[in-house]
């Protein structure tokens, strides 16, 4: 078991095994003749910061939008805090706080004006001057929204989306748009979102992103879940595993190797061999050769990356690949 | 079930109500459209209008000055500046940036949101009506309504009439590029049949008719009426009604919310 599965497994022992706060079966919805989500259903559990992954026009934002009660499913049921997002509106509202992919608020609203006004909209606010100290904003407080940088405009649109203290905040593409540096700095803040006790459903299609945030993905296809698990089992399972590549001291019977129940494949590139595995290969390849008195050197490791799992599931580059290309 | 909302009541926090109609006081402050057309321009007129030697003359056919006469016609004017030019603008473009979306995610619809803006542009229209008619017969000549309450009634429903008509554009314009010119183009007409022009004495008995059946022509025959001290015509009054009443459904009906 990796450190990654570890920090996975305790996580969970947190985040607790009681009823779902979100359930959604067999969510249907199409516009017209085009079909934009088929068939999805996940449950998310308390605590969680749950990913919806998939290409462009999957069908994610159509998703959270009916969980968010924007739009009205044509079939299947949602059940966000037990209640259904049409006919409870009212009452999902004061617990659900949503953060839109698009749109802009008042421009010539100061920062501080636009979270008291949206803290007023709720029966039981959160505290705006801590959130603008969560959120970094505090500096920016009189700044008039029209002078905030992409990153800013994104953390006060997570505040409003904080500011009714809900139980569960759905976050639309929350990164899109910002420099690297912007990104890991709401990563953090979506972390801390988290410990203060709000569920999280993240949609994203950084594939970076969900592999530091999301304690579970569901991965979205063509209006269906294709994949659902933490994003550790789903690069190892479906991304095509670990690869070591190492230049051994001498020449060894490869059957050494494939014999072990973890190696998939080895493979020579000239003076060097590939071994191709479900697990932590480096152990057991350095054991093994070592009772023969062959060495491995100059060593390098591989680990399959969700972005792998995302490639070999969807048969698609992610659309994080082709943002970088561009 | 531990992961149900817990019972609580859910009530509109009223608090919201008077955040939003402060907001948007703000916002009319900083953004000073309706302060700059809507008030601004008539209180100019009034007094251009007001120097000229002309205006202080009386009308030979009844006893007031042509400033008198003249008078409910900037009130028109404050109507379809404000509500034509000034209110819809913001309103399609918080329907394009997605931020009246953004509103029916909390708790608070964003009808209400347009209830606050209605509210402040109604009450800026308000304010250069009161500058106009007390400006021109402080300073102007102009006289004062003899019949009061019957003046504040055709003024009230006139800016019923003219804002539904506002909302209109507001409801279904796509884009600020459209609602702009939508509200200059209906503008024209209304103002000519006001009478901004060619005085409604001096049109032809069609145009005299349809500028009766207009929203301000009725709205600047049932003001002159009570400037005279007749009663207003119930003719005038109902034209404006139904104005206010029509266009005020077709606004809500076919208002779009993204």
């Amino acid at each position: 078991m990796t450190a990654m599965d570890n920090r996975v497994m305790e996580r969970q022992t947190t985040i607790g095994l009681g009823p779902p706060i979100v359930e959604v079966q067999c969510l249907h919805k199409t516009y017209g003749r085009t079909t934009a989500v088929d068939d999805v259903s996940f449950s998310v559990q308390p605590g969680e910061i749950f990913g919806i992954l998939g290409p462009n026009g999957a069908g994610k934002t159509t998703t959270v939008e009916c969980i968010s009660g924007l739009r009205a499913a044509d079939g299947g049921t949602i059940r966000v805090l037990g209640l259904d997002p049409q006919r409870d509106r009212a009452a999902l509202r004061t617990w659900l706080g949503v953060q839109l992919q698009e749109g802009s608020l008042r421009s010539s609203l100061r920062v501080w004006e636009t979270l008291d006004l949206f803290a007023s909209f709720y029966p039981h606010p959160a505290e705006t001057g801590e959130l603008l100290d969560l959120l970094g904003l505090t500096p920016k407080r009189e700044a008039s929204y029209r002078s905030l940088s992409g990153g800013q405009k994104q953390r006060l649109s997570v505040a409003l989306a904080l500011v009714g203290n809900p139980r569960v905040a759905i976050l639309d593409e929350l990164t899109t748009g910002l420099d690297p540096q912007a990104r890991r700095e709401t990563w953090g803040l979506i972390e801390n979102v988290r410990d203060r006790g709000v569920t999280v459903l993240l949609v994203t299609h950084f594939m970076d992103e969900a592999e530091r945030l999301c304690d579970r993905v569901a991965l979205i296809d063509r209006g269906r879940v294709i994949a659902m698990d933490t994003p550790t089992h789903l690069a190892e399972q479906e991304g095509g595993g670990h690869h070591m590549r190492f230049q051994p001291s001498g020449p060894f019977d490869d059957r050494l190797l494939t014999q072990l129940p973890i190696v998939n494949q080895v493979e020579h590139q000239g003076h060097r061999i590939v071994v191709s595995g479900t697990d932590d290969l480096l152990n057991a390849v350095t054991h093994t050769l070592a009772r023969v008195g062959v060495e491995v050197r100059e060593v390098q490791l591989e680990s399959a990356t969700l972005e792998d799992a995302f490639v070999r599931l969807t048969g698609r580059p992610s659309p994080s690949t082709d943002k970088e290309k561009r | 079930m531990s992961a149900t909302v817990p019972a609580m009541q859910i009530r509109l926090p009223r608090k919201a109500i008077g955040k939003l109609i402060a907001t948007e006081l703000k916002q009319a402050w900083r953004e000073p459209v309706a302060l700059l057309l809507g008030v601004l321009v008539p209180v100019v007129f009034l007094v251009i209008f007001g120097l000229a030697p002309a205006f202080q003359k009386n009308v030979p056919t009844t006893s007031t000055t042509y400033m008198t006469e003249y008078t409910p016609i900037l009130i028109g004017l404050t109507l379809v500046l404000i509500a034509l030019i000034s209110m819809p603008i913001p309103i399609v473009m918080q329907r394009q940036s997605a931020y009246l979306r953004r509103l029916s995610t909390t708790p608070v619809a964003p009808g209400w949101l347009l209830v606050a803006q209605v509210l402040v542009n109604v009450l800026l229209a308000v304010l250069a009506i009161v500058l106009v008619v007390v400006g021109g017969v402080l300073f102007f000549h102009a006289h004062a309504p003899a019949d009061i309450p019957g003046f504040i009634l055709a003024a009230l429903l006139a800016t019923a009439a003219i804002f539904a008509l506002g909302l209109i554009i507001a409801a279904v314009a796509p884009d600020p590029r459209i609602a702009g010119p939508a509200g200059a183009v209906l503008l024209y007409p209304l103002m000519f049949l006001a009478g901004l022009w060619t005085p409604r004495e001096t049109m032809s008995p069609l145009m005299h008719t349809l500028s009766d059946y207009s929203p301000l022509g009725a709205a600047v025959q049932a003001m002159l009426t009570a400037v005279h001290g007749g009663i207003p015509s119930a003719q005038s009054l109902l034209v404006m009604a139904a104005y206010a009443v029509g266009f005020g459904f077709v606004a809500v009906r076919f208002f779009r919310w993204e």
